[in-house]
């Protein structure tokens, strides 16, 4: 249903002033009762050692008075909306130019992604967030292959993420391979783990799965803060050696590749080196993903989600399907892991909590389950979006949950609402994500 | 008598908890002919149905799958995939089953899967494109373009199966499970809901598979009109056990057969019978 | 012998704790199928509101210590139970008939939202108080000089857990609300077709595992005697990891569920590690599972073939 020109004449066609006044009336009241104690009153371990508190009934009028009137501006905007729903906010004659325009976006996308660094050679700052985003765009790509394709919910990516930094950090450091060698072996030891994963939770549906990732991904946590022998405990590995353009290291010296190619040294050079290094790798993930789709695997993958009796059904082994959704979605993580623990030079378990699982969950069901470019997108929006409320400090991740709320209740099915089909006879239609299952583990 | 029959059950029992479900039930379904299976609803039909596919363990019994020129395969003692994949025992569902996310020939891609993962060297082969994945891909389209258009449904291909009228849907859940190529074709209640055209043209389709594709079928079905008209037999269970079997025809004189559907006594329905009415 | 039985006492509190947080889970889980992630945060803000309450309390000159604890307790269950309603109206019930990720998604929204909000609201540092119940008694001397002790906050804890269970069974067997609540988990369509009161329901549900867990937070302050921002979020997931352990939906589930997770987490302490205590429960759960894929006293799903 289409949204017709906006009716201006707020309060008087709607239910009315008395309403709107009531309904703030009662959320000021909520908020009153909510805040009174947690902000009204302030409490801190005074400088004897004992709890001390004083009264911040400033605050609290402010923030009641607050809700009271953001109650009503949001009554008001209803209204002015009429009774269209928060998705028909754009008219269609724009959706379609969005759509023709939206096949555009992933190869305009890919070329401004290449000339980042030519682009912002100067500004350090915007080219180590570029590298953050598509760290975050290859951990959404790979978990992409296990919650949007698979429909398996993992709630414990994280365990993947960590075991490839720590298997590149401490074969690098205790035996001297290069970044080349310990690559394919970070994202076969993650893989691996991976299979350990599968085994247990093969039975489990739904939510018995999510917890059981979740466990996994804090059991991960848990041993490599505890098991200072190996993983250096809290302390962390640092003195990760860099990578090197196959031998050839990237320092100022003789030997460095400045050197080789004849140009002047920078240390932007390095920086460069690892912007390419990230997108290789998630184009990386991003091909593989691609072709699995359409080669029987990936297929069984995505039926597995929709419907897993059928499956059995039609002679598919689902556990070896499950199995290789887990183990592969777990070797990109763990080559993305590698990436990081060579780009930060020093890893610690604090970099491998739940938050992250939760922000590349967040990620891929933002982007659209199984949508590439959604889930790019998504990474973009919410680690760009992360940094940009860096001005605000201490609300930082308030501002993030909101945020996090409000995008769940508008775009529930996330931004890409559509799947695209493997293989056609005559044309590709893309499918409603009303359609799309969502898988039950 | 076993010879000729492709599926033996023997003295199938399934128990859940105190219920018993099925009941020492005993009957073969023949090579190449269309085995009915009636019953009022809650007589076991389906339950029958899940422990020869695969879904239900057994609780007492065997189920003989005997093929052309094979060994014998004891299904009771087969895991739900490996029943459809090594015994090319297919099935549809009483709810459809299709994936409704993904098109119409995506669902018929998928009932090839086991092929085409042999053809593609369990992916590694698909991945680098080797060309005998891509013919193998190409034999599969093919297979199931010739299925879409057995079914009516080949304009209809790439659409969203969960986008496709009911009737439809019943046919397109058939045509994926004959794209596995088995050789006994299991539907559960294939006639629900659909119309007399649609029935009818639904007996027509099951009688060219038996005829060309050479599978037997056993059905579970409520529809009388398609039991009639295409089944080679009849088996009518109640209340977990078997009490008539035979051609059409004998079975929908039977008087035991009446009472059970009717609810009534053996007896009623014989005097309703005798006096003509 | 006498250091077991100690860890069995500490160890079935800690247990009652997990267990009264575990059934606000296992319930949201049974009436909309979500898991609350903000729910542990919600035992974090009990924690906090119990804290605060009772030092406005002590500051206006009230000594009794009875009368103190009651009342924290019921402003704390009031004020968490709308905190409760609130999260609920504003984050799960738009996405009610949403897929299944959606509020999931929404819920670890709102445990930022909850954990950063306390965090900004009274400061980022850990809040003591001293000990509010003092004593105990002392069970049993035994002959290496060990004493076994069980505390008196050890029994308002235990005697608050049972009081309140007895009262929350009874409220989900005899009243119209508990009735309605189990319509609700059975069959959500028809209950509204028969005339129940769906999100009324729902919001209840909400409501009454605020409530508890807020109970929950206050018997933590009193327990260790301190709270801080972050306790939800460890709390939370040893709790839910209680409701799947008991086999979520299950009530008793939950408390059992708990009880075993707070005896896990003791015992290995005392017996093996303190770091690999959480390990240890993590492991267990996942034992369990893999031969009882619905928990101890969960219902096995039959799938309608």
């Amino acid at each position: 249903m289409s949204v017709s020109a906006p009716d201006k004449k707020l309060a008087t066609s709607g239910p009315g002033i008395p309403f709107i006044l009531k309904k703030a009336f009662i959320s000021a009241a909520v908020a009153l009762v909510l805040f009174s104690l947690m902000i009204g009153i302030r409490t801190e371990a005074g400088p004897t050692g004992q709890l001390i508190y004083w009264t911040r009934f400033g605050d609290l009028a402010l923030l009641v008075g607050a809700v009271f009137g953001g109650s009503i501006v949001i009554e008001l905007f209803r209204q002015w909306l009429g009774p269209a729903d928060m998705g028909q906010l754009i008219p269609p004659s724009v959706q379609g130019g969005l759509t023709i325009a939206g096949r555009f976006v992933a190869p305009a996308l890919l070329i401004f992604t290449l000339l980042v660094p030519v682009i912002f050679y100067n500004q350090r700052y915007i080219l180590d967030l570029a590298i953050l985003v598509l760290t975050y765009v290859m951990l959404g790509w790979g978990l992409n292959v296990v919650v949007g394709l698979a429909g398996l919910l993992d709630l414990g990516y994280v365990a993947f993420y960590a075991v490839g930094a720590y298997s590149y950090a401490l074969l690098a450091t205790n035996f001297g391979l290069s970044f080349w060698v310990c690559l394919p072996l970070a994202g076969l030891l993650a893989s691996l783990w991976g299979v350990m994963l599968g085994f247990p939770v093969l039975r489990l549906r739904g939510d018995y799965l999510a917890i059981v990732t979740l466990a996994f991904g804090e059991i991960i946590r848990l041993v490599i803060i505890n098991w200072q022998s190996l993983t250096g405990g809290p302390n962390g590995v640092s003195g990760i050696p860099r990578p090197t353009l196959f031998g050839i290291p990237l320092t100022p010296g003789d030997d460095g590749l400045a050197a080789k190619l004849g140009i002047e040294f920078s240390p932007t050079h390095r920086i460069v080196f690892l912007f390419y290094l990230i997108l290789a790798l998630a184009l990386l993930t991003n091909w593989v993903t691609i072709r699995l789709r359409r080669l029987p695997i990936g297929r069984a993958w995505e039926a597995l989600r929709e419907d897993e009796v059928a499956c059995r059904a039609l002679g598919i082994n689902t556990t070896t399907t499950k199995l290789t959704a887990f183990a592969t979605g777990a070797m990109f993580g763990g080559f993305a892991g590698a990436f990081f623990a060579t780009r930060q030079g020093f890893i610690s378990p604090e970099s491998f909590t739940f938050q992250e699982s939760a922000l590349v969950l967040a990620i891929v069901v933002l982007g659209g389950m199984g949508s590439q470019l959604g889930v790019a997108l998504a990474a973009l929006a919410m680690i760009g979006g992360f940094e940009l409320f860096r001005g605000l400090e201490q609300y930082r991740m308030l501002v993030f949950g909101i945020a996090m709320v409000l995008l769940m209740i508008w775009r529930p099915r996330g931004l890409i609402g559509h799947r695209a089909p493997t293989v056609y006879l005559k044309q590709a239609q893309a499918i409603s994500s009303d359609l799309v299952k969502e898988g039950h583990g | 008598m076993s010879g000729d029959n492709i599926l033996t059950v023997e003295h199938l029992t399934m128990r859940f908890g105190g219920i018993v479900a099925v009941n020492d039930l005993s009957f073969g379904a023949g090579h190449r002919k269309i085995t009915a299976l009636i019953g009022p609803n809650g007589a076991g039909k389906t339950t029958v149905f899940n422990c020869i596919t695969g879904f239900y363990k057994p609780t007492g019994g065997a189920l003989r799958l005997r093929r052309d020129g094979d060994a014998e395969i004891a299904l009771e003692r087969l895991n739900d995939f490996r029943i459809s994949k090594q015994a090319k025992v297919a099935r549809t569902f009483q709810n459809i089953r299709l994936f409704p996310g993904m098109t119409a020939l995506e669902n018929l891609m998928v009932a090839q899967h086991n092929a085409l993962m042999q053809a593609s060297g369990f992916t590694f082969l698909g991945l680098i494109g080797a060309p005998g994945y891509r013919a193998a891909e190409k034999r599969a389209i093919d297979l199931a373009k010739f299925w879409l258009e057995r079914i009516g449904l080949i304009d209809r291909a790439d659409d969203a199966a969960g986008n496709l009228p009911y009737g439809d849907q019943r046919r397109l859940e058939i045509a994926r499970a004959m794209c596995t190529e088995p050789t006994l074709l299991c539907l559960d209640e294939p006639a629900a809901g659909l119309n007399a055209r649609e029935s009818a043209a639904l007996s027509e389709l099951l009688l060219s598979i038996r005829g060309e594709q050479g599978a037997s079928i056993l059905l579970i079905e409520h529809d009388m009109s398609v039991v009639m008209e295409i089944s080679d037999h009849v088996v009518v269970m109640d209340y977990g056990v078997k009490i008539a079997e035979g051609t059409p025809g004998n079975v929908r004189d039977d008087p035991k057969v009446i009472a059970a559907y009717l609810g009534a006594d053996e007896e009623e329905a014989i005097a309703v019978m005798e006096s003509g009415s | 012998m006498d250091y077991f039985a100690q860890q069995l006492i500490n160890g079935l509190v800690l247990g009652s704790i997990y267990g009264l947080i575990a059934i606000g889970y296992t319930m949201v889980y049974g009436i909309v199928g979500m898991i609350n992630f903000a729910h542990g945060d919600i035992f974090m803000i009990g924690g906090f509101i119990a804290l605060i309450s009772f030092l406005v309390l002590v500051s206006f000159g009230l000594t009794a210590i009875p009368v103190i604890l009651l009342i924290v307790l019921l402003v704390s269950m009031a004020i968490t139970a709308l905190y409760g309603w609130t999260v609920e109206r504003i984050a799960y019930r738009p996405l009610r008939h949403s897929f299944r990720l959606a509020p999931m998604l929404s819920a670890i929204g709102m445990s930022f939202v909850l954990s950063n909000y306390s965090q900004v609201a009274q400061g980022a540092r850990v809040k003591p108080v001293p000990p509010i119940i003092t004593g105990g008694y002392t069970l049993h001397e035994g002959a290496g000089g060990f004493v076994v002790q069980l505390s008196n906050v050890q029994i308002v804890v235990v005697l608050t857990t049972i009081v309140l269970l007895l009262v929350f069974t009874w409220l989900v067997a005899r009243t119209r609300l508990g009735r309605d609540m189990r319509a609700c988990e059975q069959d959500q369509t028809m209950a509204a077709l028969l005339g129940v009161d769906v999100d009324r329901t729902i919001s209840m549900t909400f409501v009454i595992g605020a409530a508890l867990a807020a109970v929950a937070g206050m018997m933590y302050l009193l327990y260790y005697g301190l709270v801080d921002f972050y306790m939800g979020f460890v709390a939370g997931i040893k709790a839910f990891t209680a409701a799947v352990l008991g086999g979520i939906g299950s009530l008793p589930g939950a408390m059992l569920g708990g009880l075993a997770i707070g005896l896990i987490e003791t015992l290995w302490s005392a017996y093996f590690s303190v770091e690999y205590k959480d390990v240890a429960a993590f492991s267990i759960l996942i034992v369990v599972l893999i031969f009882l894929p619905t928990g101890l006293l969960g219902r096995p799903e039959v799938e309608k073939v």
